[in-house]
Parts: C-alpha cells; structure tokens; sequence
C-alpha cells in the first residue's frame, strides 16, 4: 500500500515536473550514487522503491543488469552505464536509451558488484516485472523461481498479475501459488486458513511441503509452558520423540542445566592436567578404565579447576523438574489447525494414489515375470525338467533384438521385426537343445538340471565374447519412449504399459491354445499322463519338442520386453531365472493361471517390500525369498496344485 | 579308501619337503593353491555325500563354505585390527580404556560401510574359542532350519534344489547390503595375516595350513566314509533309490536326510574357515548360487556316489580352471580364430559338463571300474548311475 501511494506521488511529481526536462534513470541514480555504487542489504531496499517509483520503462532492464553485474560506473563523473568489453577497453552505453555512449579505458570505469543479499533484493523486485512479462516463458519461469524460494514479498505482485493474465494455464498456476502464498504469508489468519483449506484438494508436492512448514515444530523446554505458546503436544524425556540425552542437550543448550562431561572432554581434561603437572603424583599409566579416570577427574573437580560430573540422579531431577514440548513456529493456533486437518486429508488421499502406483508397478513387473515364468512352467510341467539355460534363452531374445536393430535403423520397424525373430531364434534354440541333449536325459531330470546349467555356463560366455561385457542398448521407438503421468503422484511410463499389453496377449495366445487347438489338446494330455497319452496315438517326443521350442520361443520375447526398459548384458537372463523359477514354484507347475498368479504374487510382494523400505531393493529380493520358503511350508505344490490322478502320488 | 589317505599324505608331505628343507622347489602361492584345493575337495566330499549317497542336490552348500570362512573372518579381522589400534594408541597421553578400543577397531573395520559400531553378528568377534564353534554352528543351524522345513513338508527333487538356490541367493543378497553388518560386498579382507603368529611369515604359514586342510580332508573323508557305510549307509543310499518306498517300510526319510543335510553343512563350514585365510579375502559373491552349481558340476565330472570321485573332479576341475583363466594356458591358433582360455574356458567347461552327464554319468571315478579287481557289487550301482531315484513320480508327475 505504502508503495502504491509512493508510486502515486512519483508519477504527481513526475506530471508537476513534466514542464521542465523529464526526470531520466540516470538523474534518479545520480540523486544518491553511492546507494547505487556501494549497496547494503540494509539500504537496497529504499534504492529499489525509489527507482521503481520513477515507473520508467527502462527500469527492468537496468535490475536486471544490475543483479548480472553488468552496469559500470565512470570513475570520473560518476556516471553510470552499461558496458561491453573491447580488446582495449569498453565500449559505453547510456543507461537510458541503450545508445552509444563513446568508450572507455579499462581503468576509467568500474563494475558495480552487488553481494548475494542485494542480488536476492533486486530479483525479488525483478519478479514483480517478469510477472507481466510480455513472454509467457518468461512469466512461467518467474513463477519457478518464487515456488523455488517463496518470500511474502511476492505475495501481492503475484496478485495484481493474476487479473491481466492471459493464458489459462500460467492463471491456473498463479492462482495456486498465490494460494500457497496466502496460506503461508497473508498477514490476515482468516484469509490464511481459508487458503489452507483451499489446499486441502491439491496432491502437488509444493502445497504438502507448504503445509509442512507452517506445522514446523521444534522441541521447547521450561520450567512452565509460557503465555502464547503454540504448543502441538508435551514430550516425554525418555519417551518414543524425545530421548532422555536429548531433553538433557536441551536444557543444556537452554541453559537450565549444566553440561554433562563426555568422556571424552574427561580424556582432554586429564590429559591437559597431567601436561600442566596439576597431578603430580598420579601415575597416566593407572587410568586405562573409565573407573579410574573418573577418580582422577573428581580430584579436577575438587580443585575447581573442571566442571563436575552429573550425576544420574541429577538428571533425572533437572528432567523432572522441566516440562517438554513440541512448540510450533507459528503462532496462531488456529492456522496451525486447519493446516494440521488439511494435511492429513491430503496425506490420505496421497498414500490413495501411492497404492494406486505401487499396484501399477507391481502389474508391471509381475507381467515381465510372467512373459520370462511361464516358458518355465509349461516346459517343467509337461517334461517335469528345470530348463536352467531359460534364461539364457531370455537373453538370445534380447540380443536377436539388439542385431535387429543395428540392421534396421526405424525402430518402430525394427521393433515389429524383432519381436516374431526373437520368438523363432529361441524356439529354433529350445528345439535344438531338447533333441540333443534333453530327451537323452529323460527320466533323470537332476541330471538334466545340472546339463542345461552346463549349456547356460556356455551361451553366457559366448554371448560375452561375441558382443563384449558392457551392457546393450535397446532402444525403443519414440512413441514408447514417454510415461503416462496422473498426478505427481501416479506416473508410469509407456514401455510398462506395452510389456503389460504383451503378457496379456501372450496370456490369451497360450489359453486359446492349451484350449482350443489339436497341439493344445496333446500338450494337456501329455501333461497329465504320458504314458496313456502315447497309448492313444500321441507322440509324446514331439509334444515335448514342440513346447520347448514354444517356452523357449516366449522367453525369447520376454527377453526383447526386459531389453526395451533394462539393458542387454549377457547376464541378463541370470538376473530373472530365479524370480521365473519362484514364480513357478509359488504359483503350481503346469499351468498358465498358476503362473499368472505366482508372477503376480512375486510382483506384488517385491514392490510391497521395496515400499516399506525403499532403500535398499536387495533387502527386498532377501525377504521376498525367505517368504517363499515360508509360503512352500504350507503351499508345497503352488497355489494352483493339480489335483486328482494328474496330481500322482 | 586307503589309497585315498596315502595320496593325500604324499601330496602334503611332497609339497611340504619341496617348499621348505630350503629347496624353495614350489612358491608359497603355489602352496596355498594346493591348500585351498585340499579345502575344495573337502566341500565337495560333503557335497558328494548329501547328493552322489542321499540324492538331495543340494545348491547351498557354497554358502554354508561361505559362512563359516565369514565366521573365522570376523575373528581374523578383530583381532588383527585390535592389534594395530592398541599399537597406534600406544602412542597417546593416557592409555587407552576397553571401550576406546573397541569404538577404535569399531571404525577401523566399518569405515567403509560408513558406520563405527560392530553389529550383533560380531557379538563373538572377539572371542577365537567362541568363533571356532561358530564355523559349525552357524551352517549347521542354518542347515538344521532350512532342512527341517524342506523335508518336513516332502519337498523334493528339482523343487528342492530350486530352493536351496534361492535360500542361497537371498543369503548372498542380504551379505552384499551394507548395513547387514558383514561390510557389504567390501567383504573381510586381510585374513591370511594371522594374528599372533605374524613372526612365522607366509611361507611357513601356507605349509601350516596346508597340513591343517589335508588333516581336514582326511577326517572328513574318514567321517563320511563311516556315515555312508554300513546300516545307516545303506537306508542313505535307499532314501536316493527310492525314498517312498523306504518312507513305507517305516523309516524316518526326514530324519536320515536331516542329519546328512546339517552334518555336511557343518563340513562344508569346516572347509571354508580353513579355505578363507589361505585366500585372504572373502566377498558376498563367493557365495552367489553359481558357486553352489560349480560345486555340483565338480562332483559330478568326478563321479557321484564315491567319495574319491568327488575329490578328484573337485581337485581338478578348479587346478584347471585357475590355470586356464588365469591365463596360464597357451593360446590355441586356430588359423581363423585366436582362442583365448580366459574367454572360452567356460564355454569349454560348460559343454564338457554336458557331455559327462550326457556320456560319462560315473564321471572320471568311473574309470577305476575299469581296473577288473574293483568291479562294484551290482546291486548298489544302478545302470544309469547312482541318480535314479529323483524320478519323475517325485514331481508329482506319474510315469
């Protein structure tokens, strides 16, 4: 207001002055140069209201020249000027009008450096420009700057700017922020609360952290709570808030008890003493036990020449005697209120959508668990052999995929290329491997575990000395390369939702399948007892070839999924067999829902585990195994077990 | 059994006569690798046993090695680092208190992991008798837990070789995080300095350990040659044939493999904390799954079901890949391609290890029943090897 009125009586001075020669910026400077050449944090502030109050259009220009340390003042007259640096000197330029104004030598002029505080002043009068900056981009990046260090000076330009602004989305967000503005600033409690409330509905991380600092405590401590105290609650020494050695430091630092000595300024202590000879006919090698130290000390202490120890007892006294609380910065009890209400509303609708994106992401990577699972599942529940090359099978997927790539330079294309390639190299892999070397092991499925392992050990290193150790990229099209945001809360990026899409289909693919075709119908019927199944005409040799080249086929594509969002390593494979293998294991061999539901379950338990510790994802992977050795204790067949004469024994 | 115990004696003392007697024949290095060797060949006896005679292919057993070179680590690593901080604090004004020391070795050995308080893992760090006993505990009670759960609920066959993969792995994940206390995948280092026996220098003690690992292998050998001989070797041997069978004859399976399971646990311990301070340093990834599967693949290259078997495919298997990964081996010409055995010893050994189960399911121990006096009585040995019993009617898959 006060600056409105001055403003007024600027431009009433500048219409009674207007018959003379118009008052210029330089003649504003030069009516107290110093304030200009010399600025303190202090005094900037009148300078800016002065030179803001002569309303000159050159004015934004000249801050912000200012702040850039871009305006040189003429050692001799004193006079200032923007510059620009020659090979011999500068080159001058009237601060007004921005015309040439002759040159300069290097020592005839000198640069104005305002410190960091004055800076910070001239922004903040910045500000209230770029607010109605003719830009938009310009306007929007003030905005980014006040929400990066909001100050209640920006309350009120940010307000008059909001009636002429334009565009709808920079209104929206000035209106917001002149919410969190008002709810932190706004001199009037009434008008803060109601802003609170207004928050209430919006999930962004700038009002949350608004609110919290409105709620920003700290622990108090005295003798009596005093008058006015905004008080959240009363802490407990020794309580789940506040520790016993805490609430002592406390009242240490309040002054209201003295300082307990550590022992390690007992150490210090004893150590100066026996150096300045205060303890003559002690011996330094007897105090090797806090005991000991402890008496060499008390004898300080009786000399006066220390401060005494504290005892237990007269702490627990000093805690007694005292009372603790949490004290809020603000002082309204009523805004701190409604803040603390609006806060927990907000938090609940936050840990809402944190489910919702948990929920995504555990969809996400149980459907990759599936897609590299359920090769796994049917191959062990048709042939009753661990396939432990799977995961390699995975990785020959990803690289046919990387070669694709190199040859094709379209993505989009490359990718529509790669996906059926990958499916017939590892099926042609799969096929290869079960004619040489798995059906010579049939009947002796740990041996055949510990061959195919043999295989891994082997296409792993091949893989290394073909396409080197560093890791792969698969890059993937434009169209994919995006996330689907909701919130700041709920994102989730393209790649997840097309892997999502991919299970699904191969989901319906395999059903439609098993259910509906002649190859479908043997697989089951081999499944269930080969024996008969070959008494009735199937050859059980060939269904057994055909679905490991099909497991193998589908980790293959599994294997171009991983690549898209992970990278291609030639231990990539390794890095999901045991997941498949939990999956299978979890959710009953030999059939699609039981995969399903064990990738799910997998999924979901390694995304609920990292939330509750978010740190650390190893953790996560240890306790989501020691889970499922648990869960095979009352499980042992999986949750979706065959039952009757498929079941055997 | 007897030509087993001889071998080995003569190795030991061969190597001890051409390393010392100021021969200087063989390196010190070269008698740790023996040394080391000696300790593999004891985990893989343990192995051998719990798989080639009981049929429980087991992929843990890595760990359990890897738990007890951990246990005697921590001892290792305290008191050494106790050591060098009593001897830098000697130096100070006043002498130091108990408390000091142990915050000084506190942040001496958990510096790296950005901490200074030892964690309750290292409640017995600083006790050498305490720690000893940990080296057979700690697999021990872990093999105890996890076989008295697997068996309990008759898990078998592939289902339970896949989870002991995965206690393995979530025991290796766990080590490698920071704060479980074991320094994260820094591992524990500088075990093969001795403390207390420093003055003897490494030539001296590389021979101690080496008599230590083949007084190791020859109890180990004696224990399991005891264990799988007998009445209680033949219902071991029964429980691979055919353990549904055995269980309706009125045997407790469980409690057979139970007892195979946490002895070779224990071991395998035994192996590791003799194995680690020959080594010198032990990470979170010697104990990954792949070292377990290795361990199979040894035994089974050797020969399953004869405790010499195992030995000698553990020996030489690991002499040949440290001699072909660490470059030692020529390269081979080709004419159209350069082959370098750090790159392809493992395919190599991975398609070897294929072709033994393919051609050679006896492994190389199958050779000795070549020589015509050492035919094996028909009625132990199967025709396929001694793996029939983890048949497919144990997956819940009828045949």
């Amino acid at each position: 207001m006060l600056r409105m009125i001055r403003l007024m009586l600027a431009v009433l001075a500048g219409l009674l002055s207007l018959p003379a020669a118009a008052q210029t910026l330089q003649d504003i400077l030069q009516e107290n140069p110093e304030a200009i050449a010399e600025p303190s944090r202090r005094t900037v502030g009148e300078t800016l209201d002065r030179i803001l109050a002569s309303n000159l259009p050159e004015v934004p220009l000249f801050l912000e020249r200012w702040r850039e340390r871009a305006v040189y003042r003429r050692v001799s007259d004193g006079l200032f000027f923007y510059a620009e640096e020659t090979e011999d000197g500068y080159l001058l330029f009237d601060i007004s009008t921005g015309a040439p104004a002759g040159g300069a030598g290097r020592r005839e002029i000198s640069a104005l450096i305002p410190n960091a505080g004055v800076r910070g002043a001239i922004a903040t009068a910045l500000i209230e420009f770029q607010l109605s900056d003719p830009d938009p981009a310009r306007r929007a990046a003030a905005l980014t700057a006040i929400t990066r260090d909001p100050s209640a000076d920006h309350l009120d330009p940010l307000r008059e700017s909001i009636a002429a602004e334009t565009d709808p989305v920079l209104k929206a967000r000035k209106e917001r922020l002149e919410r969190i503005l008002t709810a932190r600033f706004d001199a009037d409690p009434a008008a803060r609360i109601a802003a609170i409330s207004a928050l209430g509905h919006d999930t962004g991380l700038e009002s949350r952290s608004v609110l919290n600092q409105i709620l920003a405590a700290s622990p108090q401590v005295a003798a009596a709570i005093p008058e006015g105290e905004n008080v959240a609650r009363i802490l407990e020494p020794g309580g789940a808030d506040l520790s016993r050695e805490a609430a002592y430091a406390l009242l240490v630092a309040e002054g209201l008890a003295p300082p307990v000595p550590t022992a390690q300024d007992i150490r210090n202590a004893l150590v100066a003493a026996i150096g300045e000879g205060r303890l003559p006919d002690l011996d330094p090698s007897s105090l090797d036990s806090d005991a000991a130290r402890a008496a060499a000390y008390d004898r300080l202490v009786a000399a006066g020449s220390a401060p005494p120890r504290v005892t237990d007892e007269a702490i627990d006294a000093a805690l007694e005697a005292h009372v603790f609380w949490l004290g809020y910065a603000e002082p309204d009890p009523a805004v701190t209120e409604a803040a603390r209400a609006t806060l927990d509303r907000s938090l609940t609708r936050v840990a809402l959508y944190q489910t919702a994106d948990i929920g995504l992401d555990a969809l996400s990577l149980a459907s990759i668990y599936f897609l590299a699972a359920i090769g796994l599942a049917i191959t062990f529940g048709v042939m009753g052999v661990i396939n432990m090359a799977h995961g390699e099978f995975i990785m020959i997927g990803a690289y046919t995929a990387y070669c694709v790539q190199r040859v094709i330079p379209d993505q989009t294309l490359s990718l529509a290329v790669a996906l059926p390639l990958a499916f017939a190299v590892a099926f042609a892999a799969g096929v290869a491997m079960e004619r040489l070397v798995i059906r010579r092991l049939s009947r002796r499925p740990l041996e055949t575990l510990l061959a195919t392992f043999g295989i891994s050990i082997a296409l792993q290193q091949i893989a290394k000395n073909i396409f080197g150790t560093q890791a792969r990229p698969l890059t993937a099209p434009s169209w994919l390369s995006g996330s689907l945001t909701l919130n700041d809360v709920v994102s989730i990026s393209h790649i997840r939702i097309a892997i999502f899409v991919l299970a699904l289909i191969f989901l319906a693919l395999l059903l439609v399948v098993l259910r509906r075709s002649r190859l479908g119908l043997e697989i089951r019927a081999v499944t269930q007892n080969p024996g008969m199944a070959a008494s009735m005409g199937i050859d059980p040799d060939r269904i057994n070839m055909l679905t490991f080249g099909l497991g193998s086929g589908i980790a293959g594509i599994a294997g171009v999924a991983i690549g898209l969002y992970a990278q291609v390593t030639s231990e990539m494979g390794a890095n999901y067999i045991v997941q498949s293998f939990m999956a299978v294991v979890v959710g009953g061999v030999g059939n699609v829902w039981g995969t399903l539901a064990g990738a799910t379950l997998i999924g979901g338990l390694q995304k609920l585990i990292e939330w509750f510790n978010p740190s650390n994802t190893l953790a996560a992977q240890t306790y989501m195994i020691l889970f499922i050795i648990i869960f095979i204790q009352f499980r042992p067949r999986g949750i979706v077990a065959l039952r009757g004469r498929a079941a055997g024994v | 059994m007897t030509w087993f115990l001889l071998a080995l004696a003569l190795v030991t003392l061969g190597a001890t006569v051409l390393s010392q007697m100021g021969l200087g024949l063989i390196s010190t290095s070269f008698v740790k690798t023996l040394g080391k060797t000696l300790c593999l060949c004891l985990v893989a006896v343990a192995m051998d046993v719990v798989w080639g005679y009981c049929g429980i292919l087991s992929l843990g057993h890595m760990a359990f090695f890897g738990i007890g070179g951990y246990a005697i680590g921590q001892w290792l690593m305290y008191a050494r680092t106790e050591i060098i901080v009593t001897e830098s604090l000697r130096q100070s004004p006043l002498p130091p208190t108990e408390a000091e020391i142990v915050a000084a070795v506190g942040s001496q050995i958990f510096g790296v992991v950005g901490s200074s308080e030892f964690p309750w893992i290292w409640a017995f760090a600083d006790n050498l008798l305490l720690q000893l006993l940990m080296v057979m505990l700690a697999p021990g009670l872990l093999a105890l837990i996890f076989g008295w759960l697997a068996f309990r609920s008759r898990v078998t066959g592939v289902y339970l070789s896949i989870l002991t993969q995965a206690m393995t792995l979530a025991l290796s994940l766990w080590l490698f995080q920071n704060d479980s206390g074991l320094r994260g995948n820094n591992g524990l280092s500088g075990l093969q300095n001795i403390p207390g026996l420093d003055h003897l220098g490494q030539d001296l003690l590389s021979v101690l350990f080496l008599w230590a690992s083949a007084l190791a292998l020859g109890g180990g050998y004696l224990l399991f040659a005891f264990v799988t001989s007998g009445r209680m070797g033949s219902v071991i041997r029964a429980i691979r044939d055919d353990e549904a069978r055995l269980r309706f004859l009125g045997y407790q399976t469980e409690h057979y493999k139970l007892f195979v399971f946490t002895l070779t646990a224990m071991v395998s311990g035994l192996a590791g904390a003799l194995y680690y301070p020959q080594a010198g340093i032990i990470n979170p990834a010697e104990l990954a799954p792949m070292a377990s599967i290795y361990l199979a693949v040894w035994v089974a290259i050797g020969g399953r079901g004869r405790l010499y078997g195992a030995a000698i495919g553990a020996a030489l298997v690991s002499l040949l890949s440290s001699w072909f990964t660490g470059g030692g081996a020529p390269p081979l010409d080709l004419g159209f391609h350069v082959i370098h055995w750090t790159d392809w010893w493992l395919v190599v050994l991975g398609l070897s290890f294929v072709a033994v189960t393919l051609f050679f399911p006896k492994g190389i121990g199958g050779l000795f029943d070549l020589i015509p006096a050492r035919r094996p009585v028909p009625d132990r040995q199967g025709a396929f090897g001694p793996d029939r019993g983890a048949r497919r009617r144990e997956e819940g898959v009828p045949e």
